[in-house]
């Protein structure tokens, strides 16, 4: 059987930048036009194959908590992952991606691996420019592609190039994902295993 | 936020969160907002400057104590009783895949002013130092009838009317000494006052049974901890109550309670904008109106460079009330690194009990000898506050109570249980499991 390595992964925007799209554009290859602002989901899992082990992530969408900045820090903590997702025709997003870039090397105990999503790549009037983003995603060692849920271009490429980054612990092989936890019980049913 | 709600919470202390969450889960809509921009209320947890800045003297930290997110400092120093209801709430809502726990070390009382583990089964109680030869076989016994007590089998009620006399007349059945006495209902029914012992003896058997069956649970301890601290518990079902659609706002001052003609509450304005409600829910510093101070808790939190003499990790610490010469217990709580609230090589010690005199500080000092150096110490003194009942009558507004001064959660628990049961009509079964929202893979 080959090793699983399982790391939490967190998404990080603005409201309404396609932080769910990408998620399920990733996890089940959908795209919904409309989608409501996030309820709903505890967090959702997609395992990666690579060359000699595999890579399993568990995706926790903000729950909506971001819409009144009021995202509790407990969401991202610990986090070995994490998106930070702008929308390309919106400046003001891309401002608050790089404050939670910032807030992430600043407040986070253990390194986190960044990947910057520039997302709605499929819209016109883009208002940050791709050698803007990846300058800065160079200088912040960030892995950077811009994506587009809608026309699924670029998630694929970003989910993998994270999987491939993120350093390989051996403590973290264990077969049920590493979570092990003192009061899970009932864990089989709790963490989509 | 200008729409109708279900429910409008204010405060997100735990309290408040998991009644928010219980809420959610249940169906209901609910808007939660808090003046601060961080979770927790006064149950959150601190990093070192904002404990510096919050309760020191302005200054900043030291920086030999390092980096300020290593430190996740619990303003109310708790832990959680492993087969309590905190952990039932904890599994009933699934909110346990947030969070790790770890087992607390030891659990401590002191006698003649040395620390010593507290035996909870038969077997340790005939091993331990803290008795005789002949008490230590009364006590085993009283335990195996604790052990064997069922309400439904009166034969294992050894004569005794548990519902109907006083627990001091089961210490006398069982002729257990007035130390041994003190040390069961203390550090094993943790009972902060001896008021118990005129309450019928169900209560106290229940509760050493509590502290038995939690200890069998994880072994070194009856306590368990959430990995960063107290304030990620509040967060954790805030989380939940957000999955099931619960509104969250942050940094919203609540400018004033809106009422109906008929004098029930309609909703709350927040920078100019009005949300209307059916009930008004949250902590009592939203409520000075209708709440009044019933007595003062004094906290302190000592940073430590040396575990606490007689312990080896994180510990709890009962110093019971008779031998300070108190009518309350001082508990005092060590935390390691492990628990991940403090950075390595060092601890951190608290030290709490309700106030009986004009010094409070004073009244913590046989704790500060315990801890040994302290390299520095914060001391708060804060009013337990409880709603007045009559000022609250027929408005729909339910407002908790401070957090008390004792080590766990179950007071905690039983005033959200009460809240929630009346505010939905609703009994709570925390054995039951709810729905598995949203949990997908690929």
């Amino acid at each position: 059987m080959q090793k699983t390595h399982s790391y939490k992964l967190v998404l990080l925007g603005e409201s309404a930048v396609g932080k769910s799209s990408i998620t399920l554009r990733f996890v089940r290859n959908e795209f919904t036009e409309s989608q409501e602002p996030t309820i709903g989901a505890a967090f959702l899992a997609r395992n990666i194959s690579c060359q000699d082990y595999t890579v399993r992530f568990e995706i926790w969408d903000t729950a909506g908590q971001e819409r009144y900045h009021s995202l509790a820090p407990m969401y991202y903590r610990g986090a070995p992952a994490a998106v930070v997702v702008y929308d390309v025709t919106d400046r003001n997003s891309y401002e608050k991606a790089k404050k939670w870039v910032q807030q992430l090397k600043e407040e986070q105990r253990e390194t986190t691996t960044i990947a910057l999503a520039g997302n709605k790549r499929d819209l016109p009037n883009h208002k940050v420019t791709i050698q803007e983003a990846q300058e800065y995603a160079v200088a912040e060692g960030l892995i950077f592609h811009e994506t587009s849920a809608l026309s699924n271009y670029g998630i694929t490429e970003l989910f993998k190039e994270l999987a491939d980054k993120l350093p390989k612990k051996s403590s973290a092989i264990v077969a049920d994902g590493g979570m092990t936890k003192l009061l899970d019980d009932d864990n089989s049913g709790g963490c989509g295993c | 936020m200008q729409e109708h709600y279900d429910f409008i919470i204010l405060g997100t202390g735990l309290k408040e969160c998991l009644l928010s969450g219980l809420l959610s889960v249940h169906g209901k809509k609910v808007l939660h907002m808090d003046r601060n921009d961080y979770y927790g209320g006064a149950s959150a947890s601190l990093t070192l400057e904002q404990l510096f800045e919050q309760q020191g003297k302005g200054e900043a930290p030291p920086a030999e104590l390092g980096r300020s997110r290593e430190w996740s400092i619990d303003i109310v120093p708790k832990y959680l009783l492993a087969g309590g209801r905190l952990v039932k709430a904890l599994t009933h809502t699934n909110v346990t895949r947030y969070l790790d726990f770890m087992s607390v070390q030891g659990s401590y009382v002191t006698r003649k002013g040395k620390v010593r583990k507290v035996p909870a089964t038969a077997g340790e109680a005939l091993k331990s130092s803290l008795m005789g030869p002949f008490e230590k076989r009364r006590m085993a016994k009283f335990l195996e009838f604790v052990r064997d007590f069922d309400p439904e089998k009166p034969e294992t009620a050894k004569g005794l009317d548990l519902k109907a006399q006083p627990m001091s007349e089961v210490w006398a059945k069982f002729k257990l000494e007035p130390d041994t006495v003190d040390f069961l209902g203390h550090a094993m029914g943790l009972y902060l006052t001896d008021e118990y012992l005129e309450r019928p003896g169900i209560e106290c058997v229940d509760r050493i049974r509590l502290y038995v069956e939690s200890l069998a649970r994880f072994g070194n301890s009856p306590y368990i901890y959430p990995q960063y601290g107290i304030g990620d518990l509040p967060q954790a079902f805030a989380r939940l109550s957000a999955i099931y659609g619960g509104v969250y706002m942050m940094r919203k001052p609540i400018e004033e309670i809106l009422f109906n003609e008929d004098g029930t509450v309609r909703g709350i304005k927040s920078e100019g904008e009005e949300a209307t409600c059916d009930v008004l829910i949250g902590d009592p510093s939203y409520f000075s109106d209708y709440v009044e101070a019933t007595e003062k808790i004094v906290r302190a939190i000592c940073i430590l460079q040396t575990p606490i003499a007689g312990t080896t990790g994180s510990a709890q610490i009962i110093m019971p009330q008779k031998q300070l010469g108190r009518k309350n217990d001082v508990y005092v709580t060590a935390q390691t690194h492990d628990l991940m609230t403090v950075a390595k090589n060092y601890l951190l010690g608290f030290a709490s009990t309700t106030v009986e005199t004009e010094n409070p500080e004073a009244e913590l000092q046989p704790a500060f000898d315990l801890m040994g150096p302290i390299l520095h110490k914060f001391v708060t003194v804060s009013d337990y506050l409880v709603p007045v009942k009559e000022k609250l009558a027929g408005k729909k507004i339910y407002v908790t109570s401070s957090y008390d001064a004792t080590s766990h959660f179950e007071t905690t628990i039983d005033d959200v249980i009460k809240i929630y049961e009346e505010v939905s009509g609703e009994v709570l079964d925390l054995d039951a499991k709810i729905a598995q929202p949203g949990v997908d893979q690929e």
